[in-house]
């Protein structure tokens, strides 16, 4: 058969039940978009590894983070052969207003801090309005844009790991380099947590969550991993050193069974629409057995039968995956700005994109395979004689 | 006059192939349906009855967790001094004294590390938290390196069994025994003695104070005292209100995910079902003109469709529960975002739960159908009759 004639059949045959196929369509549309969010969900759970930067290694106590270094390491650290530069941050854990506006909040060496993160890209001129301002804050760009903090503004925070209310001025706004910078957190002076500290609970003052620990280049980590944890076995604190990306993901394990979760369900979804692509195509078959009967009497082979079938069923699960790939973008836009800050990084991947067409267009395939077989097995005599 | 139910059934029974397609689409989408909601009744059961109703938890004021409170011994020896304090059976006050940390353990089975809580207790902890019973070995003595662990711990993390030694705080701790907390929040969590925990970690204060009152009513009289207490800055939560507290950010997640997913899915579900009845009336249309015209009402062929549709989605619930009440053979482990620590809970099945499912069900079978069913009805007699 000529191609043009055969897709022409091809459509007319999907749009013969229009509300059937229109209605299944819709199922896909639902289907591959629920599957688009949710891969995004995973990745945005992962975003904090895939940001992570290979020439940084992450030093903490090897308790558990719970647990403080002494601030006499950042001088031990520096001297370690291959380190380029050493800074140091703590989790600071205040609330803004009410619990439910969360966001990370750190308090570091500003200096090094920023120079280690060239990714957090700030205006100079608000970066020296930040470093001479010692109650200064650094805000991210999307935090900004959450909470409408501007530069001179005024920001408090009622600590629950450092007892009170904490005053800071918003004194810069830093955006990412990139799509993947997590841009929702806070920085603010460490001097500023300690000196308080030093009057209020003199025992925690001088302490450090974690060492941040700049490399001369990627392939020393291993070495000076081992040289900085060499270094502070056997002492009070000693310490746990993995790079940056080793580090995120230990917080994506804890929260594993999530994630796994969340892939098993977007998976399932697509079993879901399966079963609905499949029954539609099904009855689809069930009624045309006579015209298949027909169109083989008229020499049609088994091939061209099943072909047919195929097109119309990958005609109509692409056209539902199609407009769902299409809305997955404004709908993770959406469900972004309802998060606020939990993901702090949430784009669509191209690697997503690709999933939910292949998706679609496995629904498509699957489901016509046993309608295809049926009517390319039918005995033209029996085929006739079948009443719809 | 009613339509035989036979008729309904066989209906079913002669397209087996379509309805179990669609039959099947629906008890996945009840399968998740459930499991959300067994998820979540797993969580809050163990979060809430970690706690007794008459003993007091007492932490430093908006530290929100044990983890992150501090209460040093001369804020210690106040709260204890209370007169609403219980005395044991040998004239002691039934306080516990505790202190709080977070360990990285490794996990047996994918060898990465989590955060445990580990819980230095006095004598009376074991007192008054009677939940909790030593299964095997015995309880830790005090003034010595041992410790007992969770029956989930004591599974879960490498050298938390009994017999097995554990590492951290320049020490070496030997498992001398494990204890059932009856599904409660304490199985996830390794106990030892509070001094010789303080010790090891270099941390003069407690973390946290729980006590027994001698009058479970004398709550708000013991909180106002403690809370205007120049002396002190805690606040005083009934235990089981603390560790409901604990769950909240958790169960909500649970809860939110698991609904917006069931909605989707749901679409999903209703537009197979209703695809299916429509085929199903479009292919009887002659029929349903015989059975007007015999003198069945509309009425009647109304409830005869929508029987149809129930059927089928109560077909699929009854699978999808069955399902899921497997589901109660798995135990889920994550971390609590909250207490920064890894909660073990299992999925529960409850009566509760199980209407639930079945009503939803039961919900999208009479979605599904409603339409189809009306445009049976709808038939003029004449044109039904003339389809043939």
């Amino acid at each position: 058969m000529h191609p043009i004639y055969f897709l022409k059949l091809v459509l007319r045959n999907a749009l013969r039940h229009r509300l059937r196929s229109g209605l299944t369509a819709l199922g896909i549309v639902v289907a591959i978009l629920a599957f688009g969010v949710l891969r995004t969900v995973v990745d945005a759970w992962y975003a904090g590894a895939a940001a992570a930067s290979a020439t940084r290694l992450v030093t903490r106590n090897a308790i558990s983070l719970v647990f403080p270094l002494p601030l006499t390491y950042m001088g031990k650290i520096r001297q370690i052969d291959g380190v380029k530069s050493v800074s140091h941050a703590n989790w600071f854990g205040g609330v803004y207003i009410t619990e439910k506006n969360f966001f990370p909040q750190f308090a570091v060496q500003a200096q090094s801090y920023f120079a280690l993160y060239p990714e957090f890209v700030v205006d100079p001129g608000q970066m020296r309005d930040f470093l001479r301002d010692r109650k200064g804050a650094i805000v991210g760009r999307k935090l900004a844009t959450t909470y409408g903090f501007k530069p001179g503004d005024q920001v408090s925070l009622r600590g629950t790991i450092f007892p009170g209310n904490w005053e800071f001025v918003v004194r810069g706004i830093y955006d990412g380099a990139e799509a993947k910078t997590d841009t929702s957190q806070f920085f603010f002076h460490w001097d500023y947590l300690n000196e308080t500290m030093i009057k209020l609970a003199p025992r925690r003052a001088n302490t450090v969550g974690v060492y941040v620990v700049g490399l001369t280049s990627a392939d020393r980590a291993a070495t000076v991993t081992a040289a900085i944890d060499a270094t502070f076995r056997n002492s009070l604190a000693e310490t746990l050193t993995e790079t940056e990306q080793a580090f995120q993901l230990g917080f994506v394990s804890m929260t594993e069974a999530i994630v796994v979760a969340i892939k098993i369900v977007s998976f399932l979804v697509i079993f879901i629409i399966m079963a609905v692509m499949a029954n539609t195509m099904a009855m689809t078959a069930r009624e045309r057995t006579a015209e298949y009967a027909t169109l083989k009497a008229l020499g049609f082979g088994p091939l061209s039968l099943a072909a047919m079938i195929f097109g119309e069923s990958l005609a109509i699960a692409g056209a539902g995956g199609l407009i769902g790939v299409v809305l997955t973008f404004p709908l993770a836009e959406r469900f972004a700005a309802e998060m606020g800050s939990l993901f702090p990084v949430f784009n669509v991947g191209r690697e997503t994109v690709a999933m939910q067409i292949a998706a679609a267009l496995l629904v498509g395939a699957v489901a016509a395979c046993l309608p295809a077989l049926r009517a390319a097995r039918i005995r033209i005599a029996d085929g006739l004689r079948h009443v719809g | 006059m009613k339509i035989p139910f036979s008729y309904t059934f066989r209906n079913l029974w002669t397209r087996k192939l379509t309805t179990a397609l669609t039959a099947g689409g629906m008890a996945l989408v009840v399968f998740v349906f459930a499991t959300v909601l067994m998820l979540e009744e797993g969580l809050r059961k163990t979060l809430v009855e970690t706690g007794s109703h008459d003993n007091v938890v007492v932490i430093r004021r908006s530290s929100q967790t044990e983890v992150q409170s501090v209460i040093d011994r001369v804020q210690a020896a106040i709260i204890e001094s209370q007169p609403q304090v219980a005395l044991g059976a040998g004239g002691e006050r039934l306080v516990s004294k505790e202190t709080v940390v977070l360990v990285n353990l490794i996990k047996r089975d994918t060898d990465r590390p989590t955060n445990v809580l580990i819980r230095g207790v006095a004598p009376q902890g074991l007192t008054l938290r009677p939940q909790v019973r030593i299964t095997a070995g015995r309880a830790f003595r005090p003034g010595s390196s041992e410790i007992v662990a969770g029956r989930s711990a004591a599974e879960r993390f490498k050298g938390a069994g009994i017999g097995e030694t554990l590492w951290f705080g320049l020490r070496e701790w030997t498992v001398v025994g494990t204890f059932d907390a009856g599904n409660s929040g304490f199985d996830s969590e390794i106990w030892g003695d509070a001094v010789q925990l303080m010790q090891a970690f270099r941390r003069p204060v407690y973390s946290s104070l729980l006590f027994r009152l001698n009058d479970p009513e004398s709550f708000d009289q013991v909180r106002a005292q403690l809370e205007r207490d120049q002396r002190l800055t805690v606040e005083a939560k009934r235990e089981k209100v603390y560790y409901a507290e604990q769950s909240e950010l958790l169960a909500k997640f649970i809860r939110y995910l698991g609904l917006t997913l069931s909605v989707i899915f749901s679409v999903g579900a209703v537009i197979g079902a209703m695809i299916t009845m429509y085929a199903s009336v479009a292919n009887r249309i002659g029929e349903i003109g015989t059975l007007r015209a015999l003198g069945f009402r509309k009425r009647s062929i109304l409830a005869a469709f929508l029987t149809e549709a129930v059927l089928l989605a109560l077909v699929g619930g009854c699978a999808g529960l069955a399902a899921a009440s497997f589901m109660q053979m798995f135990t889920i482990s994550t971390m609590n975002w909250q207490s920064f620590s890894e909660l073990a809970f299992s999925f529960t099945l409850t009566l509760d739960i199980a209407a639930k499912t079945l009503l939803f069900s039961l919900v999208m079978g009479v979605v599904g159908g409603f339409l189809p069913a009306i445009r049976a009805a709808r038939l003029k007699i004449v044109d039904a009759l003339r389809a043939i």
